[in-house]
């Protein structure tokens, strides 16, 4: 796996790129707690590549995530999804973009603890409903396989380790076979072993599907591991 | 089942208490709707069908003579002659038989019956009692009341009808005097003494006419009362007695007479009644606010608990309207066994209140708690909590789908 530190791939052409974002504003707070987090950031992210996002706490790196995952909006930029300019698109069209083409992993697994692993990885399959419910069981099986978990479908959240949570979140951000996973710190609450663990599923599911995978990490271990580095400080990459 | 309805279902039982707690809300809520209805319904629809019952649904009395009208003279002429103008009122109906008979072409009309009522005086061997004579043709009398109904002694009618000398007596009334069926009794009006015996007691369960009332037949009291023509009242029964307003006032217009439905016969006590309803209907209301309140604060509840949840949910391409749709189904689930339960604990209580010693001899005659059992107020109960719960989980639904998943993830979601 090579390392290569990038800044912008913008000579690439537009279909090699799941996802592109320009001069990315973001302010968070209000009043004379509003502080400028993104001060015009621009990213690229190729299909089939790894890219980390590190820098240290509050440089904007979550942010960032949040923004490119449609999870927020931003107050100026530009974000393309597959081609598709979706800053300025209303929240119908960002949810459903979501719901194709982006898969998360969050640092906390925040899995839905009520449902067993197998309905966990089986609900985005649902919401996009383009599977029998057969067929998604199915695939929902195989993903959690081959994140060595078959054993324990039937397990709820509650009844599973911390790092097999996150093995889950790994398995239902594949579910919908999505062109772009976003990761925020998803070693983060791991040992070493389950870090390792996690990240090498992410990245060799995420590489077989050819999707373009964006984690933000501190862990300079996973960072070198990564195809591309993108360092962060005050709110721009370095 | 759609996503959403499976995703409410699993918060719903994963948070047990909470569920309970808005379940005994709406259980509570219909159960006490129900019973207010049952408890409040049942004495008025007792009294009024007692009512019907005994003194019909409308009663023509009076005939109306119009006194000296105003007149203007015409043709362009200011003379005119004016008079205080007014209706004067003829005691009784003159020609009972053309009012029946008027009276019949009323399509809601099912019986008609002319009562000649006197005062007279009633003496058995042991006492003397002031008592009102009723007049009656029996077979005409038995479809505007429940007279038959109300005979308490064995034999029914039947001693009334083979003799004009056998007498129908008020069981109040029969008490006092300490009579018995086929006892003799010595009824004096206007001087004059007769003797009858008494075919039969009957109770009506209205203490004032229990204690007064004696039917006689309508032949014999025009003897008695020396009445030979004419009748004191009509009495007139309807397939519908509601809409006896209606009825009554086109009666009037069409008769000359004047024409009282029950609803104003007997309006003080309907006006009771209608007192203890908004009485009860604000018990109720109060009660249903508290428990909105209750399931408002319990679903409010939830949607905090659940915030990380709906940011998962949003994450996954779950859009705004879905989650709106997840918690409106929670509380649809809760409504839907609330309503279910509460009508049957609803039903219950009914129940055990029926049961309820209560001896009332006055207005009418119960010996436990009169309860009504109509279904509307259970479609009343399940509509009202239909509204408390949409009301209750309307705002937390519409809350949670406003959140930001961002806001949520970044821990920031107000």
């Amino acid at each position: 796996m090579s390392k290569t530190v990038v800044t912008t791939a913008s000579s690439a052409p537009v279909g090699e790129f799941a996802l592109r974002c320009n001069g990315l504003q973001r302010y968070l707070g209000q009043g004379e707690g509003r502080v400028h987090v993104l001060k015009g950031v621009s990213f690229e992210a190729r299909r089939g590549q790894v890219y980390a996002i590190v820098g240290p706490s509050g440089c904007g790196k979550s942010t960032l995530l949040y923004l490119l995952g449609l999870l927020d909006q931003p107050d100026g930029g530009d974000i393309e999804i597959n081609g598709q300019r979706m800053s300025n698109s209303d929240d119908l069209a960002r949810t459903a973009a979501r719901g194709e083409h982006i898969g998360f992993v969050f640092q906390f697994h925040f899995l839905m603890l009520e449902f067993t692993a197998l309905e966990n990885v089986m609900m985005p399959m649902r919401k996009l409903g383009r599977l029998s419910v057969p067929a998604m069981e199915a695939r929902a099986r195989l993903l959690l396989d081959a994140v060595g978990l078959g054993a324990k479908t039937h397990r709820l959240g509650t009844q599973l380790s911390g790092g097999e949570q996150q093995r889950v979140a790994v398995a239902r951000a594949l579910a919908n076979q999505p062109s772009i996973i976003l990761a925020d710190e998803p070693t983060g609450n791991l040992d070493v072993k389950n870090s390792a663990l996690v990240f090498d599923l992410l990245t060799r599911l995420a590489k077989e599907n050819g999707q373009a995978v964006i984690l933000v990490t501190h862990n300079p271990e996973i960072a070198q591991r990564c195809d591309v580095t993108r360092p962060m400080r005050d709110g721009l990459f370095v | 089942m759609s996503p959403n309805l499976r995703i409410a279902f699993r918060f719903l039982t994963a948070k047990k208490r909470a569920m309970l707690m808005s379940l005994s809300c709406t259980v509570l809520g219909v159960g006490l709707f129900i019973v207010t209805q049952a408890t409040t319904s049942g004495f008025e629809e007792f009294f009024v069908r007692t009512l019907l019952g005994t003194d019909g649904a409308i009663r023509i009395e009076d005939r109306k003579q119009s006194t000296l009208q105003s007149m203007e003279a015409a043709g362009g002429s200011d003379a005119q002659i004016l008079q205080r103008e007014g209706v004067k009122y003829i005691e009784g109906v003159e020609e009972p038989a053309l009012i029946k008979d008027a009276v019949r072409n009323f399509a809601n009309v099912r019986g008609v019956s002319a009562v000649l009522r006197g005062n007279v005086q009633v003496t058995s061997p042991f006492k003397t009692e002031d008592a009102q004579i009723f007049g009656i043709k029996l077979d005409e009398h038995r479809l505007v009341s429940e007279l038959e109904r109300k005979i308490t002694t064995p034999g029914g009618l039947g001693k009334f009808l083979e003799s004009t000398s056998g007498v129908l007596v008020g069981r109040v009334l029969a008490d006092r005097l300490q009579l018995t069926v086929n006892d003799s009794i010595v009824v004096n009006a206007r001087g004059e003494s007769r003797r009858y015996h008494v075919a039969a007691i009957f109770e009506t369960g209205v203490r004032d006419i229990d204690k007064t009332r004696i039917y006689l037949d309508l032949g014999e009291a025009r003897s008695l009362l020396r009445k030979p023509t004419g009748a004191t009242f009509v009495q007139i029964s309807l397939y519908e007695p509601k809409r006896a307003r209606e009825e009554a006032a086109h009666m009037e217009n069409v008769l000359g007479h004047s024409v009282r439905p029950w609803q104003e016969r007997e309006k003080e006590w309907l006006s009771v009644f209608r007192a203890l309803k908004v009485s009860s209907a604000i018990t109720v209301t109060v009660f249903t606010l508290i428990a909105s309140l209750a399931m408002f604060n319990t679903l409010a509840m939830i949607v905090l608990e659940k915030t990380k949840d709906i940011a998962i949910l949003r994450s996954m391409g779950y859009e705004r309207r879905d989650i709106t749709q997840i918690f409106l189904w929670q509380a649809g689930i809760v409504l839907a066994i609330g309503a279910i339960i509460g009508g049957l604990f609803g039903a219950a209580v009914t129940f055990g209140v029926s049961l309820v010693p209560l001896p009332i001899n006055t207005l009418f005659k119960t010996a436990t708690f009169i309860v009504s059992w109509s279904p509307w107020h259970y479609v009343q109960a399940i509509a009202t909590a239909v509204v408390m719960v949409m009301i209750a989980s309307l705002v937390p639904a519409r809350r949670a789908a406003r959140l930001e998943p961002g806001d949520i993830v970044r821990g920031t979601a107000q």
